[in-house]
């Protein structure tokens, strides 16, 4: 298997699937000429022509609801946020149309469009620009919100989006762009939505970690090895519909859970996660479920700041040892 | 409307109280504010006020009885008013925990082969958790979860299966709480059984029983213990319990210190300043140059103390109890024999309030009085140290090779070793029989 970035994992995938079915289309903010302002639509303007690979004007609400229109005539647009910050201003239709249309008409048109793009924190482009905004989507019954971790993943996890007949927040990281990994090069390759990997096993504690996180807790879960404490590190990958059978075997191993998260702690999927353990397993914990989230609040421009607002290694361990009772 | 008079939490480790005397009864008119009862707590006997004006329509707990935090006592209404409602509740919450006071008191003679059944006691779980109605009126409704069982639900659920009564274990997670290992550990442990029948009765069997007398185990009586010796048991257990102690003892010639109060004490015969005050003095300036023994151990920190708050032990008629002299390091010989007199005279009344009888960084003990030559004391958690100071006698001691008459003090300190090891400990005794042994260095 090659080893390359996630940026062209991403970008294999959109090329395959537009390969493979004449219905798929990809439109947004600079993807076509400019090749995507972070260069993952990159040569899919020469090789599909402008019919679907097409540059929108800076109207987020306007070419997203264009989309939800085109997925209920038929087609399976790939929509682009150049970040999800912009996706604010298209909210109405990913929520009030793509999520609820399948519903509304009695289950006359499916909508099988993806919004794509970066979210969470990138480097230094401050609050409005640094968000992990899944929580919101995940919200709503109707939409899927999926968030890879690995490029493999990034690539079979898109693909099978791409393929799903109803819409999916797929929100990729900025930071994580340039990260490698090994991807199979199949164009059959997939990975199925709704579908936890367990990323590291282990025996004394789960550590739950998605997107930007994963990395961070592996890192963790080897410092802890070398203290004596083995971490099982769950990737759900999709936060809706969440696998959470997986981290609830997990948890009925281990006791004990640290859910690692970017987003901001207060009604976040960490949140949600750690409900859905207690209503689940509650007899199996042996300590509270910990949170370690992005501070609470906006995200500061200065680079001392953000290094703060962003969880580290050592707030996942400590968390870990915490709840191991080792403090 | 009527409203219900509660046990209200009037010390801070209080967890039931006692109703020493009614100030009202049956009938009688009150106002908010005015003195009700007057309650025994674990430490002292405080008034404790009405919160509602009308008629004191009913007394549920009689004097001499105890109710939890919380549990309805009494109930204020208007005189006509029917409160039937409100005193089945009371009823149906009072047969849910019989109050310990209705103990057995009159004299027992049968033989006793097996030491007597405990009482049934709620499931652990919910011990000691109030009605929640009662909490309306509650001055701290944070109380009524003091004394609770905190237990992950992991090792909630693995006690059950194990058939583990989880009042025998001690949590070693935060809080107290009991964890998986707690249950692990207990799990390795040989289920020891208690022994079935009592020593006591083949010791008696040891004496020639005279004839046409029949021994038995000897006749008894239970008293219901006294809220504060309920109290000591409890911190006392939970002292040598969970907290590892060691002694260190060493032994003090104390002839300058004797010759230096004589001399004190002839300045003005109003002084009185005793031997033990001049130890509280030393004991402040030793804890000073030895800041390591001057801390507790907390749940995640050692706390280092600034000054010298020195608890003192004082015995009283029911037990014992250890009012605290705050800032020694900054007193006089004369200021801290006036506080020790004035407080010891009011823990006999017990008229302390909580904040003078806790929050010592350090305490010491006195049996010397009573000619004890040495001894060890338990510590009062959270405190690092205890010292324990026996009767100054003349002893014979080697001294320039001869044989000379020397008036000795032993002195034993027994210490928290999460804070305080044994060097640091030897340290602190190595400075404290220094300036007593030359009490100069009090003023240089």
């Amino acid at each position: 298997m090659a080893v390359i970035t996630m940026r062209e994992a991403l970008n294999q995938a959109l090329r395959e699937e537009l390969r493979r079915d004449e219905n798929v289309f990809l439109m947004g903010e600079e993807v076509a000429a400019y090749q995507g302002a972070y260069k993952v639509t990159k040569g899919l303007l020469d090789e599909f022509g402008d019919k679907r690979v097409i540059d929108t004007p800076i109207t987020e609400l306007g070419f997203a609801g264009l989309g939800v229109g085109a997925a209920m005539a038929g087609l399976r647009p790939i929509v682009e946020f150049m970040t999800f910050n912009f996706s604010i201003l298209a909210t109405d239709q990913i929520i009030n149309s793509a999520a609820k249309m399948l519903y509304m008409s009695g289950g006359q048109f499916k909508v099988p469009i993806v919004f794509r793009g970066p979210g969470g924190s990138a480097f230094q482009v401050s609050s409005q620009h640094s968000q992990a905004l899944e929580s919101w989507f995940a919200y709503f019954p109707g939409l899927k919100v999926v968030m890879p971790s690995t490029p493999a993943d990034a690539k079979g996890l898109l693909k099978s989006s791409i393929r799903d007949d109803d819409p999916v927040v797929f929100i990729e990281q900025e930071r994580m762009y340039g990260n490698k990994g090994e991807v199979p090069e199949d164009p059959d390759f997939t990975i199925p939505l709704g579908v936890s990997e367990v990323k590291r096993a282990g025996q004394d504690a789960t550590i739950v970690a998605r997107s930007l996180m994963v990395p961070v807790a592996l890192k963790a879960a080897e410092q802890l090895e070398k203290q004596g404490v083995s971490c099982e590190v769950i990737d759900p990958r999709t936060i809706r519909p969440l696998d959470i059978e997986t981290i609830v075997t997990s948890v009925k191993k281990t006791n004990r859970v640290v859910v690692a998260e970017e987003s901001h702690p207060f009604c976040g999927v960490g949140a949600e996660i750690s409900t859905e353990i207690m209503e689940r397993a509650f007899d199996f914990l042996d300590a509270p479920v910990k949170r370690v989230s992005g501070a609470d609040v906006p995200m500061p421009y200065a680079k001392n700041l953000e290094d703060l607002a962003i969880p580290t290694v050592d707030q996942i361990v400590a968390a870990v040892r915490e709840v191991s009772y080792l403090e | 409307m009527a409203t219900q008079v509660i046990m209200p939490k009037l010390s801070p480790t209080m967890e039931e109280g006692q109703i020493s005397r009614w100030l009202k009864k049956e009938g009688d008119t009150v106002s908010m504010g005015e003195p009700l009862a007057e309650i025994d707590t674990d430490k002292a006997t405080m008034e404790m006020q009405a919160l509602s004006n009308g008629v004191l329509r009913k007394i549920l707990v009689k004097e001499g009885e105890s109710a939890p935090l919380g549990q309805m006592i009494a109930v204020i209404g208007e005189p006509d008013e029917d409160i039937s409602q409100m005193l089945s509740g009371a009823s149906a919450e009072k047969a849910k925990s019989p109050s310990p006071a209705q103990g057995e008191t009159e004299p027992k003679s049968e033989a006793k082969t097996e030491p007597k059944a405990e009482p049934e006691t709620p499931a652990p779980l919910v011990a000691s958790r109030a009605d929640g109605n009662g909490r309306e009126a509650s001055p701290s409704p944070s109380a009524v979860d003091s004394g609770r069982l905190i237990v992950s639900p992991l090792a909630a659920r693995m006690a059950a299966e194990a058939g583990i009564d989880l009042r025998d274990l001690t949590g070693s997670g935060p809080g107290g709480r009991i964890i998986k290992r707690d249950i692990e550990l207990a799990l390795e442990q040989p289920k020891g059984g208690k022994p079935a029948t009592s020593p006591r009765v083949t010791q008696l069997r040891a004496v020639e029983p005279r004839p046409g007398q029949q021994f038995g185990a000897s006749p008894y009586r239970d008293e219901p213990a006294s809220e504060i010796r309920r109290t000591i048991a409890k911190r006392l257990v939970t002292s040598l319990g969970p907290v590892p102690h060691f002694f260190l003892t060493t032994e003090i010639e104390m002839d300058k210190t004797v010759e230096m109060r004589k001399s004190i004490n002839a300045l003005d015969p109003e002084l009185k300043i005793s031997i033990n005050d001049i130890i509280i003095k030393v004991v402040a300036a030793a804890l000073l140059q030895h800041p390591q023994v001057n801390a507790s151990y907390q749940d995640r920190a050692i706390r280092y103390y600034e000054r010298a708050d020195i608890g003192v032990a004082v015995a009283i008629e029911e037990g014992l109890i250890t009012p605290v002299v705050r800032s020694a390091d900054q007193k006089s010989l004369s200021e801290i024999a006036a506080e020790v007199r004035e407080l010891a005279e009011r823990a006999r009344n017990r008229k302390l309030r909580p904040e003078e009888y806790t929050g010592a960084s350090f305490s010491i003990s006195n049996l010397g009085m009573f000619g004890i030559d040495e001894f060890t004391a338990v510590i009062n958690p959270p405190e690092g140290a205890i010292l324990a100071i026996g009767a100054v006698s003349p002893k014979p001691v080697v001294r320039d090779e001869q044989i000379v008459i020397r008036q000795m003090m032993r002195v034993t300190m027994s210490c928290d070793h999460r804070v305080i090891d044994g060097a640091t400990g030897a340290k602190f005794l190595k400075t404290l029989k220094k300036i007593l042994e030359n009490p100069l260095y009090l003023v240089v």
